[in-house]
């Protein structure tokens, strides 16, 4: 199969800071006053689309805007004071453990009777709404892992080696046919979806945005570097169970061979994961830097805070019968 | 016959509450006389028997708990 290799133009504004940075980087018209970033809900979909679309300039870009703008020194002040907001919202709503075992040490207990959304789907999700958890998750697996190979060059020692190992294997061990991303195209195709880098932007929420925005926040920023360790660890962990109930939901709906496989290999390959992140990457981390254990905890618990909200969404939605999408799939 | 022991010797990391974690790639044989293989950099081999996909770990072995009531507030550190 072939995934397009065409990067997608702008996204529709979702409120006036996502509206103004759109039109400066077409060149038509200036940037939004930092007073309007500073009444914007922080996780609301104005700011988060603005902000998306800041990142998005380090990875794949957008078909309408020059590649330069990359390191525009007024976008980046811009994002700087949006990325503010973000990361004040997410110390306010994570919960605190204060240490990073304890956090993970939660991830690592299995409800018995959980009320998740990758429940909800194994039990009565119907292909309509696997479309729609692909969509709104499409925005990260396909570019699945990209994220935090930003963080490789702030890591040494143990913690380089076992993280850069995982990146391998997202990246298909050397074999393109492998990367995840394009499992995930694959799976897409089979679900009947477009299968193009950015396509479903406009369709996903303003906290399906938040969780790949916390991935380029951390792993954009030295600084971040114990959050997005922690982060990753509590993708890593919480990933094999998920992948087995996912994997049953597109078996029980006959949703397709490679969306099947998708979450198959997720559960094997993760469980393997899990143990490399968290006795390698996480400890090794944490023998060279001890100091950042309360950043690799609070890794852990922003992404439990905006992984719930985005269940709350999704599950809110369909249990009335309605879609969580912003425009239809 | 000179070999060096030290490059041949296959790694295996073993914890009491996980997987073994042997460096692969692995080709296992099962009780039955099949094989399955696994190319990935490292696997992680079921030790607890309740895998579903084994001999491969599935996470199987976690402790699982019935969720807390929402009665009981102990556990609200809110």
């Amino acid at each position: 199969m072939d995934v397009p290799s065409r990067e997608p133009t702008l996204p529709c504004a979702r409120g006036r800071i996502s509206a103004a940075i759109g039109g400066y980087l077409r060149n038509t018209g200036p940037l939004p006053d930092e007073q309007a970033v500073l009444r914007a809900a922080p996780l609301g979909d104005d700011l988060q689309l603005a902000l998306y679309v800041c990142y998005e300039l380090h990875y794949r870009g957008f078909a309408d805007v020059d590649a330069d703008r990359e390191w525009d020194p007024d976008l980046l002040n811009v994002r700087a004071a949006v990325e503010q907001r973000f990361l004040e919202a997410l110390r306010d709503g994570a919960p605190r453990h204060g240490r990073a075992d304890e956090a993970l040490e939660e991830l690592l207990v299995e409800p018995v009777d959980g009320s998740g959304v990758s429940r909800f789907l194994q039990h009565e999700g119907e292909l309509w709404q696997l479309r729609e958890y692909a969509a709104q998750r499409s925005l990260y697996h396909l570019k699945e892992a990209d994220p935090h190979a930003w963080v490789l060059p702030r890591l040494w020692g143990r913690a380089k080696a076992g993280m850069a190992a995982v990146e391998f294997d997202e990246f298909g061990g050397g074999r393109a046919d492998r990367v995840h991303a394009r499992l995930f195209a694959e799976l897409m195709a089979d679900l009947d979806l477009n299968t193009s880098y950015g396509h479903y932007l406009d369709a996903a929420g303003a906290e399906a945005l938040a969780i790949v925005n916390m991935m380029s926040l951390f792993g954009l920023h030295r600084a971040l570097r114990g959050a997005l360790v922690g982060h990753f660890a509590a993708v890593e962990i919480t990933s094999s169970p998920g992948s087995r109930r996912l994997a049953q939901a597109m078996r029980r709906t006959g949703a397709g061979p490679a969306a099947e496989h998708f979450y198959d290999e997720h559960v094997e390959a993760d469980a393997v994961h899990e143990q490399v992140v968290r006795w390698e990457v996480v400890a090794g981390l944490l023998e060279e830097e001890p100091h950042l254990d309360g950043d690799v905890a609070f890794g852990v618990e922003a992404t439990t805070y905006l992984e719930d909200r985005l269940a709350e969404r999704l599950l809110g939605a369909w249990r009335t019968g309605e879609s969580s999408l912003r425009i239809p799939v | 016959m000179v070999y060096d022991s030290d490059e041949r010797r296959c790694r295996i990391v073993a914890r009491r509450a996980g997987p073994l974690l042997v460096e692969g790639p692995v080709e296992v044989t099962l009780e039955d006389g099949t094989t399955v293989t696994s190319d990935r950099f490292r696997v992680a081999l079921c030790t607890c028997r309740r895998s579903r996909t084994y001999p491969w770990c599935d996470t199987s072995h976690r402790k699982s708990e019935r969720p807390v009531p929402p009665h009981d507030v102990t556990r609200s550190d809110s």
